[in-house]
């Protein structure tokens, strides 16, 4: 299942961009012309991205450096404890909604400090598959397309990170779990 | 939300690092923080002109009104108000195939070029229609049937079993997933309620706008801010130069 699945992923992007452009020629498209057009709305659509992430990013990085992050992570902790989840994947609970490089580097360390095969590699490597940079995609969606208010999407989004989190932790503990 | 999330975020910070003594870290943070989103932006810059080159390309072939079209029964459900044939949908789903096979970095400009889709549909543009919400719900949430970046990883710190974690990803985030769409639903139906921001599916909860001509009560006439679907369906049959409904 799994060597299926990775060589699907191997092969689809080689595959489209032979295949569209095959099909299109096909269906007398100009291909060329056609792809200059549409590649030159990727550029300005980048672009207006750019206040956007600046503005969440900036937030973001003060937010770790200040030592907010970590004080938020002390208050939790001794719930966590009382749970029985182990407490080194609380701070990334906090940082994967925030920042998919932060996170991704905080769960290799992770990994490194416990090992992979431990429950806490385990879980950590669960969490950062399962559930996505919820602020960073409601920055660059919404703001390509000049939203700006996003009505229920961050709850939404936050919510389902929430959900994620915990079920990474209880299927780990229940699969992994001796 | 996000204005208050923002404000949030440096009132706190600022606070904490005077109790944490961190004042001069987070000036540096400040700005290694404008960097890297400046940085993060310039990264999209050649994903992004590739694949709405070749995205475009697939739209003009026909092929994702194809794919719009074949896997109309689960977009139906996610995405009532958007109308049949829409090319919205064949971008939502490309997006979403994107981000179940872990390929994140095809899946941004499709999912960018979906939501420029259903900014086209939305009456209001600077606040975010049901439909949008809902294509945010599944990209937050996303299935993930390979983690590719995390079994490297585990490779890396040799793991005797690098795939073992495929599984419960899997199944983490399927339940992330369902969680996302119910929360999404739950809301979607609380806004509905609320004039004149809402989206009426049947047009029964917009309070019959003035030249609306399409039969109420049709299940077929999904009101997207009141305008009909026909109506809809005439004016994309316009811009794709066909004389009649898409589908």
């Amino acid at each position: 299942m799994y060597e299926w699945v990775t060589s699907i992923s191997a092969w689809l992007i080689p595959f489209m961009i032979v295949f569209i452009p095959l099909y299109a020629a096909f269906k007398k498209v100009p291909v060329y012309e056609t792809f200059i057009d549409g590649a030159k709305e990727g550029f300005g659509t980048a672009i207006n991205i750019i206040p956007h992430l600046v503005g969440m990013m900036v937030a973001i990085s003060m937010f770790r450096a200040s030592g907010a992050m970590d004080m938020l992570a002390s208050l939790i902790r001794p719930l966590f404890d009382s749970l029985g989840i182990p407490s080194e994947v609380l701070p990334l609970g906090l940082l994967r909604p925030l920042t998919g490089a932060g996170s991704l580097a905080f769960t290799t360390e992770l990994i490194k400090t416990y090992g992979p095969d431990s429950m806490i590699g385990r879980i950590s490597s669960t969490i950062q598959g399962s559930t996505d940079t919820t602020l960073y995609v409601l920055t660059v969606y919404f703001g390509a397309v000049g939203i700006r208010k996003s009505k229920y999407a961050l709850k939404v989004g936050l919510f389902s990170d929430l959900v994620g989190f915990f079920a990474a932790i209880i299927i780990c503990l229940f699969v992994f779990g001796s | 939300m996000v204005n208050i999330i923002w404000l949030f975020f440096i009132v706190i910070s600022f606070v904490a690092a005077i109790m944490n003594g961190r004042m001069e870290a987070l000036t540096e943070a400040a700005f290694e923080g404008a960097k890297s989103g400046v940085t993060v932006s310039f990264g999209l810059i050649s994903v992004m002109v590739f694949w709405l080159g070749l995205m475009r390309i697939g739209e003009d072939a026909g092929l994702l009104r194809k794919i719009a079209v074949l896997l109309q029964p689960v977009v139906r459900f996610l995405f009532p108000d958007v109308p049949k044939g829409h090319p919205a949908l064949g971008y939502i789903m490309s997006n979403m195939s994107a981000n179940i096979l872990g390929l994140g970095n095809a899946a941004t400009p499709m999912g960018i070029k979906a939501m420029q889709e259903l900014q086209k549909l939305n009456p209001e543009k600077e606040t975010a229609s049901a439909a949008m919400c809902t294509l945010l719900a599944l990209n937050t949430s996303s299935i993930t049937l390979v983690p590719t970046t995390l079994i490297a990883i585990r490779m890396t710190y040799g793991s005797a079993n690098p795939t073992e974690i495929v599984g419960t990803t899997l199944a983490a985030t399927l339940v992330a997933t369902i969680a996302a769409i119910a929360a999404d639903r739950w809301y979607r139906h609380r806004y509905r309620r609320k004039p004149p921001n809402s989206i009426g599916r049947n047009g029964t909860a917009m309070k019959d706008p003035p030249g609306a001509q399409g039969p109420p009560g049709n299940f077929d006439s999904e009101g997207f801010g009141g305008q009909g679907e026909t109506a809809r369906d005439n004016l994309l049959a316009a811009k794709h130069g066909k004389g009649e409904a898409l589908v």
